[in-house]
């Protein structure tokens, strides 16, 4: 491959030249503002955490997760959660394969708001396109604490849900999660005819197609 | 006080009717008009300290001859427009210095409100002292009951602003600015927390209805110390209590900025649904985390006369680096993409848009006010690539476009790329442009190129007493459609201090409010100041503010300004963006025939109405 990559590109493509496969995993975080959904999300994209400011309407990120017999290229939809951007925010998690409902375990209002963003979801996912999961995050936040394991483990357990605690802070649990939502929707999706599409490195074939691409957050089950 | 100092020289405003046309050369007609002043120096107009007025609108011009007649003195009825001139003759009188307000004034007030515990009497006071009921607006009888019905509020988020309301600093501040819904219920105050001044909103609610029940909407209130602005925007009422000494139409001017800014968050028609739907409906609830930008707005607007001259800055960069980056955005296109920014150091580097939408509209300066603000306001844009929906009002207020934000050196963090789509699918493609012009962007090294480019200092003019400028070339034919910018020096010394630049930039906020009075216009002030000499010319073609040190004689300034603008002409390929270019998209059978306008968004997707 003559052609230079794009200078931001993190990733090479030669993944485009092993056998292992790409494929495109959409996931999405929800949840209040302030629970630290930017905060996973640079965590995600890049293992470090920094200051943040509220999210004006959706941060994008990427990641790449390698598992044995296949490659993620996770893109990551941070949503912003204050109420504004609330009438939007199914412009970014349309067509997400993994949906991260996030909470803040030191404020039990941001876990009494997950689960209306959850009765919003269920109105729209068709069980098998999507894997769900309960984030309490702000874990290093005990001392704090106003909503148990427990309680959080037993909401997910009700709801078909996955459950895991984390810190954004000190990165604990944030990449055991990240493995974990790949295992799964590896499990649930990625066997499926379809279920997820293959990622093509868009330098060469798209410099001359700019009209063309296409957006692959719309070939998923889940309708708008 | 510093009054002593200012002699007649110092208010010599002349109107030079009939400024000679275009076709003398500037320097001529600069000349003339200089020559003028020393024959016929206008005397002081008659002093008129300590009056106090109020000035409305009479839409219905009906025969409500009282209400219309609010002076005091022995004026006659006079129009808003009379009114403002009284303003400014005070103003010419105290200098607009910042300066001017601190020990005395203070030691006053705190003796006037020594009796006040509470921001809401401190307005009442204030209007007090405006002698309002004696401008047959009867405030005072009927206040009471209308006061108290702001008082009572519900607590709902807390704000994070926990500046004592009761404090006398809270009161001293230069500037507040309170925005309320029709109903009374506060929405933003720029200092102390909206719910400690409930009671404040509720007074200024109490008397904007009051007016308007007798079909009149309340402009203004001076006082002695204070100018109250008030502004009614749809549902919204938005209220400036200055002691900058401003002009009305200077406040009203910012106040509408943060009009815009709010509706570039949430757009028009969103409000005034939700408040048809709900008149009490707390607008705080939408807003919440975006104090942070409006309190950036209204520091940039005391501190950046962009927003005075209502005119964009652009970062000086040689023709040919603008030129190639221009071409590179205008290369990285994808359907529905309407404009395309890239901006360095909170600077416009260059503005490529879409040929249909220039067209029809062009770039506003006020909306590319509020795209720089909202970027420089926040550190949101500095992880991830940003996806928002964004309002332009002064474009459309209703609408939507779809933003891509994204910086081009992290984690620097300087150079923004900023991409408006009106499709709010197209983020890939959007975001693949941005791939495009990063990639030509690294071919051709314009990262380290952009990072050498500056701001200039007023030393390379070559004029010994020249000390800064600003200069706004108008829209003529020549630069047609273009967007409205002008250029500045970086402010140096002795205006390098924060206080110095404040009290320069009230030099010439003075000097624009002279020039732009709605009664008594003028084309030429030459102003003699205590510590520097200022000189401002409002031709066909151009506005220009100069500050000169103190000595120089109108000889000097003549010859000085006659070099600047041959200086700024050879430079005005670095100076400005020059004809900015356009791109066609391909042919969209989407886009309606009018074009240009986000007119694919559907109305029902951004309104909020699902959550009231
Ligand atoms: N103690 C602690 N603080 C955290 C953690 N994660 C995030 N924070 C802090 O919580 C605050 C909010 O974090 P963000 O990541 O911006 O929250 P958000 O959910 O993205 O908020 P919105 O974008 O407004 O929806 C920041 O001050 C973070 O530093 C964590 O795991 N522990
Ligand atoms: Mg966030």
């Amino acid at each position: 491959m003559g052609e230079s990559l794009p200078s931001g590109a993190q990733h090479h493509s030669d993944a485009l030249r092993k056998p292992v496969k790409t494929l495109r995993v959409k996931m999405a975080l929800l949840g209040s503002s302030g629970v630290g959904k930017s905060s996973l999300a640079i965590r995600f994209s890049k293992d470090q955490f920094s200051s943040t400011s509220p999210t004006v309407g959706c941060a994008y990120f990427t990641r790449m997760v390698h598992l044995s017999d296949v490659t993620f290229r996770f893109e990551i939809w941070d949503t912003a959660g204050q109420e504004k951007y609330h009438s939007i925010t199914p412009l970014y998690y349309r067509g997400a394969h993994a949906v991260l409902l996030v909470y803040d375990i030191s404020k039990r209002e941001t876990f009494v708001r997950a689960q209306v963003w959850l009765k919003e979801l269920e109105k729209q996912y068709i069980a098998g396109s999507t894997v769900i999961w309960l984030v309490g995050n702000k874990a290093d936040l005990d001392t704090d604490r106003q909503v148990s394991t427990r309680e959080g483990q037993s909401l997910a357990n009700e709801r078909g849900l996955f459950f895991m605690e984390t810190s954004a802070l000190s990165g604990d649990q944030v990449s055991e999660l990240l493995l974990a939502i790949a295992h799964r929707v590896n499990e649930c999706i990625g066997e499926q005819q379809g279920g997820l599409s293959e990622w093509q490195e868009p330098t060469l074939v798209d410099l001359r197609h700019p009209g063309r691409f296409n957006p692959f957050g719309y070939c998923c089950k889940v309708g708008p | 006080m510093e009054r002593a100092n200012h002699q007649e020289g110092e208010a010599q405003g002349v109107r030079i009717c009939d400024p000679p046309s275009e076709s003398n050369p500037p320097a001529d007609t600069l000349a003339t008009s200089l020559s003028l002043l020393g024959n016929h120096m206008f005397p002081d107009p008659v002093e008129r300290l300590g009056s106090t007025t109020v000035s409305r609108d009479d839409p219905a011009n009906s025969s409500d001859v009282t209400a219309e007649e609010p002076s005091v003195d022995a004026e006659p009825p006079s129009n808003q427009l009379m009114k403002l001139e009284t303003e400014d003759t005070e103003t010419s009188e105290s200098q607009p210095v910042v300066s001017a307000q601190p020990a005395d004034r203070g030691t006053e007030d705190a003796a006037a409100d020594n009796d006040q515990n509470d921001s809401g009497e401190f307005v009442v006071a204030m209007l007090a002292k405006a002698k309002l009921e004696e401008q047959g607006i009867g405030v005072k009888g009927r206040s009471s009951p209308l006061l108290e019905a702001g008082t009572q509020e519900s607590p709902t988020f807390t704000s994070h602003r926990d500046e004592d309301v009761t404090a006398d600093s809270w009161r001293q501040h230069r500037k507040h600015v309170f925005v309320l819904s029709e109903a009374g219920k506060p929405i933003y105050s720029r200092y102390g927390s909206e719910e400690a001044l409930s009671s404040t909103m509720g007074v200024m609610m109490a008397l904007v209805s009051f007016v308007q029940s007798s079909d009149n909407i309340i402009r203004s209130v001076y006082s002695e110390e204070h100018t109250v602005v008030f502004l009614q925007k749809g549902p919204l009422v938005l209220v400036c209590v200055s002691s900058s000494r401003q002009s009305e139409q200077q406040l009203r001017g910012e106040l509408m900025y943060v009009y815009y800014q709010i509706i570039s968050m949430l757009t028009q028609a969103s409000i005034s649904r939700i408040f048809e739907h709900k008149k009490n409906y707390d607008l705080r609830r939408l807003l919440a985390g975006s104090e942070k930008i409006l309190d950036g707005l209204l520091n940039l607007v005391d501190s950046d006369p962009s927003f005075l001259l209502a005119a964009v800055h652009c970062l000086p960069l040689a023709s040919s680096l603008r030129d190639s980056l221009s071409q590179i955005l205008q290369k990285a296109i994808t359907p529905n993409l309407v404009f395309s920014i890239l901006i360095a150091k909170n600077q416009l580097l260059t503005i490529v848009q879409e040929k249909t939408v220039i067209e029809d509209t062009r770039l506003e300066p006020a909306d590319v006010h509020l795209l720089l603000n909202l970027i420089g306001a926040s550190s949101a844009f500095q992880a991830g690539e940003i996806w928002t929906p964004i309002c332009l009002p002064l474009f459309n207020p209703d609408c939507y476009f779809y933003a891509y934000i994204s910086y081009l050196d992290p984690p620097d963090c300087t150079v923004c790329l900023l991409l408006l789509s009106t499709d709010k699918e197209a983020f890939y493609a959007v975001a693949e442009c941005k791939r495009k012009i990063e990639e030509a962007m690294e071919t051709q090294n314009s990262l380290s190129l952009i990072a050498k480019a500056q701001s200039y200092s007023v030393s390379q003019v070559g004029v010994s007493d020249l000390r800064h400028f600003m200069y706004k070339p108008f829209d003529v034919p020549d630069n047609y459609r273009q967007l409205t910018q002008f250029t500045s020096p970086e402010m140096e010394a002795p205006y390098g201090s924060e206080e110095e630049k404040m009290r320069l930039l009230d030099l010439y906020r003075y000097m624009h409010s002279r020039i732009h009075s709605t009664s008594r216009p003028l084309k030429l002030i030459y102003h003699v100041a205590e510590r520097e000499t200022l000189l401002a010319w409002v031709t066909s073609k151009f506005e220009l503010y100069t500050c000169f040190s103190p000595l120089v004689t109108k000889a000097c300034a003549i010859t000085a300004i006659t070099k600047l603008l041959r200086w700024i002409k050879k430079e005005e390929d670095r100076l400005f963006i020059r004809y900015p270019p356009k791109y066609s998209t391909t042919p969209n059978p989407s886009k309606s025939s009018r074009g240009g306008k986000s007119d694919q968004q559907d109305s029902t997707d951004n309104g909020f109405l699902s959550l009231l």
